[in-house]
């Protein structure tokens, strides 16, 4: 049963959008790295149900082929 | 090295045994380490002699485990040991975390009122084992023999066959049941040619126990990535005799020939301690470690318990506490299948329950190690992520994974189980007996117990005349009349914590695991939980075993 909620919430996805970008400006990839997983830790405790991030989580793997440097 | 503390030396005696006459008997027990000492105690209690072979003369060398969590001292007390292991052993409650060059947070694990025992004390692994073998000499059960090495092993469907090596020459032995409690290292595994799979890391760990000459807080600092210990992590915790344990990630490439050396492991703790710091070195070792198990606990006439069964990374001291839960899961089994009192099918049960608990435990240090040690970029990212978030942020400070305690296991998917809301080990409350503190533990006693909550009610006297006797434990509310000596649970803590209203009943079983609740005392009920916790139901299990 999908309690991931999927259709579009976001007032101003544009806006969002490119505040996440910017929040990554002038940090190297491991920085970055780290940034995006506080923000998942932040929100996946927000939402508080692990139910719902681990839907999230199927869709995010689901959707992203592995490349040619994973063994 | 150890100052603090000088192993005794058990004489190796000579045993008629080994003079002909193919000795035979009911239960050898391979290994007096922690838990072939414990489980020799336990069947002596149940009436059970045993003969115990050990290659060594002497308890752990070194220290090895520390903390011993709550389960494992009501165990113990069960055993005769765990006033003492409370009375010498170290009970902290602040923790602080510290990541780089800074403390991130600190807590405080404020006891909560009313248990006899804390989480879990530190102690020296080498006090424990004294404490039983003397526990063990008291039983007059248990033929402990020093300098008996087993050096061959052959199963068969009756029973064991052993060679065993002592000063004196070799001797055969043959027994019904062998107990191999021989170590991670187990010969007898070994020579059964068994499987012990799982995972080894790839990581080497430098354990130190120093002695302290100045005060230092009784607290548990853990370090990830200190200054003084670049990209590793770090932890220091106190153990009795002002001994301090100190456990270093060194990383795979270590050596550990020459990490062990003094002038290398001195400049490391003066790094970490100060410069100022005075200590003693009182043992070094360093491990690698792994998690792996057999296939099954249970093979024919041999059971294995403790490390020979299983073995587990450090992380959330689950190696002595699980091993002491194997032998009191297992031991009452045992004693009842030699009295003829439950089928030899019992003993299958052993497996299916310790075999899903042991998987927790290794999932639960598995995933500390994997915190403590990030295996890729992503789990750094996200290792470090929770790390930093949890100086400002309370709810990530639950994400912090520095070794989860062992908390015992409970079997709800047992057969052996008769209704829901079973399998738990009974939670410890305070209460009245005879107007004086008591605890609830202790008053059930070696066998299946009936506790029933309020003091009125069917009459059960005829349970304790049965094959395998059931006593009776009546417990009233601080609101009913008390009748003679009744137990009396003055702050409602035995109804709380069990979950019991008046007229509500527990069948518990000898290890203090529940087996069966119900809401009004039946006779036959009660009888059928007894005998279904006992192997002998026929039906098929309902859940042979928890998924991992
Ligand atoms: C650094 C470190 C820290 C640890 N910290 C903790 C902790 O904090 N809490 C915790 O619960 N656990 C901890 N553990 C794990 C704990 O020490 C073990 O799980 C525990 O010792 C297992 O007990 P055992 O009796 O199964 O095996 P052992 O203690 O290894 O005993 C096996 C015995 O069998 C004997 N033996 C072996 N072969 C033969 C043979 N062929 N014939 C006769 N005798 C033989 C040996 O001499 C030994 O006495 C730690 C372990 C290490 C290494």
């Amino acid at each position: 049963m999908a309690k991931l909620k999927t259709d579009p919430r976001i007032a101003d996805p544009d806006g969002l959008y490119e505040a996440i970008i910017e929040a990554h400006r002038d940090l190297g990839e491991a920085e970055g790295q780290k940034l995006d997983a506080k923000l998942i830790l932040l929100l996946a405790n927000h939402i508080g149900d692990a139910e719902v991030v681990r839907e999230a989580l199927a869709i995010a793997r689901d959707t992203t082929e592995a490349g040619p440097e994973t063994a | 090295m150890p100052k603090t503390y000088s192993n005794p030396v058990f004489p190796y005696r000579r045993s008629p045994d080994q003079d002909g006459g193919g000795a035979h008997h009911p239960v050898v027990i391979v290994g007096a380490g922690l838990v072939g000492l414990a489980a020799a105690v336990d069947l002596a209690q149940r009436g059970v002699a045993t003969v115990v072979l050990d290659d060594d003369e002497t308890v752990s060398f070194g220290s090895r485990a520390i903390c011993f969590s709550k389960r494992t001292l009501e165990i113990c007390d069960r055993l005769g040991v765990g006033r003492p292991m409370l009375d010498k052993g170290i009970t902290w409650n602040v923790g602080r975390v510290f990541f780089g060059e800074r403390q991130v947070y600190d807590f405080d694990l404020l006891p909560e009122r009313g248990h006899q025992f804390p989480a879990f004390v530190n102690l020296q692994q080498y006090y424990a084992e004294e404490w039983l073998v003397r526990r063990a000499e008291e039983t007059g059960l248990v033929d402990l023999r020093w300098k008996n090495r087993v050096t061959a092993v052959e199963a068969h469907d009756e029973g064991v066959t052993l060679q065993v090596e002592t000063p004196d020459g070799p001797y055969p032995l043959a027994c019904d049941w062998l107990l191999a409690a021989d170590g991670a290292k187990s010969f007898v595994r070994t020579a059964l040619g068994l499987d012990f799979k799982g995972q080894i890391f790839q990581d080497r760990f430098l354990i130190a126990d120093v002695v302290m000459k100045a005060d230092f807080p009784t607290e548990r600092w853990f370090w990830f990535d200190p200054p003084f210990h670049k990209g590793q992590s770090a932890l220091l915790h106190k153990q009795p005799d002002d001994v301090w344990r100190i456990d270093l990630q060194l990383g795979w490439d270590a050596d550990p020939n020459e990490e062990k050396k003094p002038e290398k492991v001195i400049p490391r703790l003066k790094a970490m301690l100060g410069e100022e710091a005075e200590f003693d070195l009182e043992w070094i070792s360093v491990y690698t470690f792994q998690c792996r198990r057999l296939d099954r606990f249970r093979h024919g006439r041999v059971l294995f318990v403790g490390d020979a069964a299983h073995q587990v990374s450090p992380f959330g001291a689950r190696g002595g506490n699980g091993g002491l839960q194997d032998t009191d899961n297992l031991c009452w089994k045992l004693a009842y299948v030699l009295q003829g009192a439950a089928p030899e099918s019992l003993l299958d049960s052993y497996d299916a329950e310790r075999v899903p608990a042991t998987d927790e435990n290794i999932l639960n240090s598995t995933r500390s190690t994997d915190f403590i040690t990030p295996k890729n970029a992503a789990s750094r990212a996200f290792r470090d992520a929770v790390l930093e978030l949890s100086e400002s942020q309370a709810f990530a400070r639950s994400w912090v994974n520095s070794g989860r305690l062992s908390k015992p296991a409970v079997l709800s998917g047992s057969a052996l189980n008769s209704t829901a809301g079973a399998g738990a080990a009974l939670p410890d409350a305070p209460l009245l007996k005879a107007g004086e503190a008591a605890w609830l533990l202790p008053q059930l006693g070696e066998g299946f117990t009936l506790m029933i909550y309020g003091g009125e009610g069917l009459d059960t006297i005829a349970l304790s005349d049965d094959r395998v006797p059931i006593r009776t434990l009546r417990i009233t509310s601080a609101q009913e009349p008390t009748i003679g000596d009744a137990l009396v649970d003055a702050d409602g803590l035995v109804a709380e914590r069990l979950d019991l209203a008046p007229g509500q009943w527990l069948l518990v079983r000898p290890d203090q695991h529940i087996a069966a609740r119900g809401d009004s005392v039946d006779l036959e009920r009660v009888r059928a939980a007894r005998d279904r916790a006992l192997g002998k139901t026929t039906e098929a299990p309902q859940t042979a075993r928890l998924a991992g």
